[in-house]
């Protein structure tokens, strides 16, 4: 039954809180695309994604007058391309970016993710040469995304691989140093990447997935934070209830959403990723759900904890909203896409540091962080391989976005603008770790992989 | 089919009479309507069976949309099926 207090609510939370869907992603299997001939398979990828996708705008916009909530972002997530650029041995996979930027353009989405490697154990064919390929397709192309998983519980942490991407993650913000350094805000590394996440830039299509499906990102901080602002004496275990409250609402949202595109596009419904995502815009900050939970600033002393009760609410009341959960599911802590975060940057109060530790406890990691321009590729791969250790010990995904701004030294702002936003350069240790990177080899998996 | 018209904003002459209006112009039937006048805050949320309609969906959201700009109200219409599955379980 309709009551007037909940029509209400729910037009507060959108007109007044920032509720939004932050995307829906189409995820698409390009496995049938391989060709030994690149231009073929080029043509093939086009072709495929723009009959899959090409209503996807149309009906994401028509959803959005059904129930007036917007869906912030439409995307498109695809099966990791150096599978594809294994069939091509001798080619530039670049090719395939610039494939995949012209589906971008045609069916009008936001992102392309999934110009990817799944490198955890070791270099397949075509895995090298797509990721010594991805400083040049991020530079080339505009709405493409790119990510590399190097590491994973079950298998350890390929420290080939980590050094290398400390190598590239400079290389790209070099080649985009004109442009704010984009490049390397569209490249992500991973551990333990989940095959059904909708959230750029690490959305890829595993190979485990079916041919293509729908998922949906919600979104949210700001309603939370004002839930909780109604209670302000309330004791912990009270406001984990609140935002278990309003995380199954929002996730409701999110089921209804991606349910009614799944039927309207004709694909099965994938999963609702339940991530509480901030963005750069007054009220819709997770470091202000923390700082309203009573931290003065967020990365204070407590924040950990704050967030470790938040993630866990948040997933509580989400899972009980929706049938299929998947994806990151937890809240994110993108540094730049967060006013909360980036003036707890910008006062020093919030560290690399202290996010590293923040990282054990939600959902992925180091996000949208600006690091000093001369940072050495051995230290940008010693931040990798921290992160993934991280993940790998604790079963969890974490990822490493970190930014190189070129020319730019501790202080100074990088802006990247829209939903990106903007971050201080903050500090990095200058003692080296390039000994510990050039040895190269893997760190074994953990003792708790051998679960059989 | 139903949906939920809410239209907030100053008290003023007419509003029930035009937002009624437009309804009729499309074949939407409204089945319940409740309002409430606070000192001069007005506020009504109206429930309509939109199964008979004789326009598109997308244009009832845009023509109250412009109808509240006009008067100087906020007026949303959204499909009734966002507020059950959000407070129901």
């Amino acid at each position: 039954m309709l009551n007037v207090y909940n029509i209400l609510e729910t037009i507060r939370m959108i007109q007044d809180e920032c509720l939004d869907i932050r995307t829906i992603t189409m995820g698409i299997s390009l496995l049938d695309c391989i060709d030994t001939d690149i231009d073929k398979a080029c043509e093939k990828v086009y072709n495929k994604i723009v009959s899959k996708a090409g209503n996807l705008v149309a009906v994401g916009q028509r959803i959005e007058k059904e129930y007036g909530i917007p869906i912030v972002n439409k995307r498109i997530s695809v099966t990791p391309i150096a599978m594809l650029a294994a069939a091509c041995p001798n080619e530039n996979p670049v090719k395939f970016a610039k494939a995949l930027q012209r589906a971008a353009d045609t069916c009008g989405v936001n992102f392309i993710g999934g110009y990817s490697a799944l490198v955890h154990k070791g270099f397949s064919a075509g895995d090298e040469a797509l990721i010594r390929s991805i400083p040049e397709a991020l530079d080339v192309t505009q709405n493409i995304c790119s990510s590399v998983n190097i590491g994973s519980t079950k298998s350890g942490i390929n420290m080939d691989a980590v050094k290398l991407m400390g190598e590239i993650v400079k290389e790209t913000a070099e080649r985009t140093a004109d442009r704010d350094c984009i490049g390397a805000a569209k490249l992500v590394v991973f551990c333990n990447a989940v095959e059904d996440n909708p959230f750029m830039a690490g959305a890829f299509h595993g190979v485990g997935e079916p041919d293509c499906e729908i998922h949906v990102g919600v979104s949210g901080p700001g309603v939370v934070r004002a839930a909780l602002s109604k209670y302000p004496d309330a004791s912990i275990n009270e406001l984990a209830d609140i935002i278990k409250k309003t995380a199954f609402k929002i996730t409701r949202m999110g089921q209804l959403v991606g349910a009614r595109a799944s039927e309207l596009l004709g694909v099965p419904f994938g999963i609702v990723d339940l991530s509480l995502a901030p963005t750069p815009a007054v009220g819709d900050s997770v470091a202000h759900i923390l700082e309203e939970m009573g931290l003065e600033m967020c990365g204070t002393h407590g924040t950990t904890a704050c967030l470790a009760m938040l993630n866990d609410a948040v997933k509580k009341g989400g899972v009980m909203a929706s049938s299929t959960v998947g994806g990151l599911s937890g809240a994110f802590i993108p540094v730049s896409e967060d006013a909360g975060m980036i003036d707890a940057a910008v006062a020093g109060i919030l560290s690399l540091e202290k996010l590293e530790a923040m990282t054990a406890v939600c959902s992925v990691g180091l996000d949208m962080i600006v690091i000093p321009g001369e940072t050495s590729p051995e230290t940008i791969s010693a931040i990798i391989a921290d992160e993934a250790a991280i993940g790998m010990v604790n079963t969890k995904t974490t990822a490493v976005r970190v930014i190189p701004a070129v020319g730019k030294k501790e202080g100074e702002m990088l802006e990247f603008g829209g939903l990106l936003g903007s971050g201080p350069v903050m500090s990095v240790k200058d003692k080296s770790p390039a000994k510990f990177i050039n040895r190269g080899g893997r760190i074994p998996a953990p003792m708790h992989s051998l679960k059989n | 089919m139903r949906a939920v018209i809410t239209v907030i904003g100053k008290d003023n002459v007419g509003i029930l009479h035009k937002v009624s209006g437009v309804c009729s112009e499309k074949g939407v039937n409204v089945i319940e309507v409740t309002q409430s006048v606070l000192q001069d805050m007005f506020a009504m949320i109206m429930l309509v069976d939109i199964s008979g309609m004789t326009a598109d969906f997308a244009e009832l959201v845009d023509e109250m949309a412009n109808l509240g700009e006009k008067l100087g109200l906020s007026i949303h219409t959204m499909h009734e099926d966002i507020f059950n599955s959000m407070h129901n379980i």
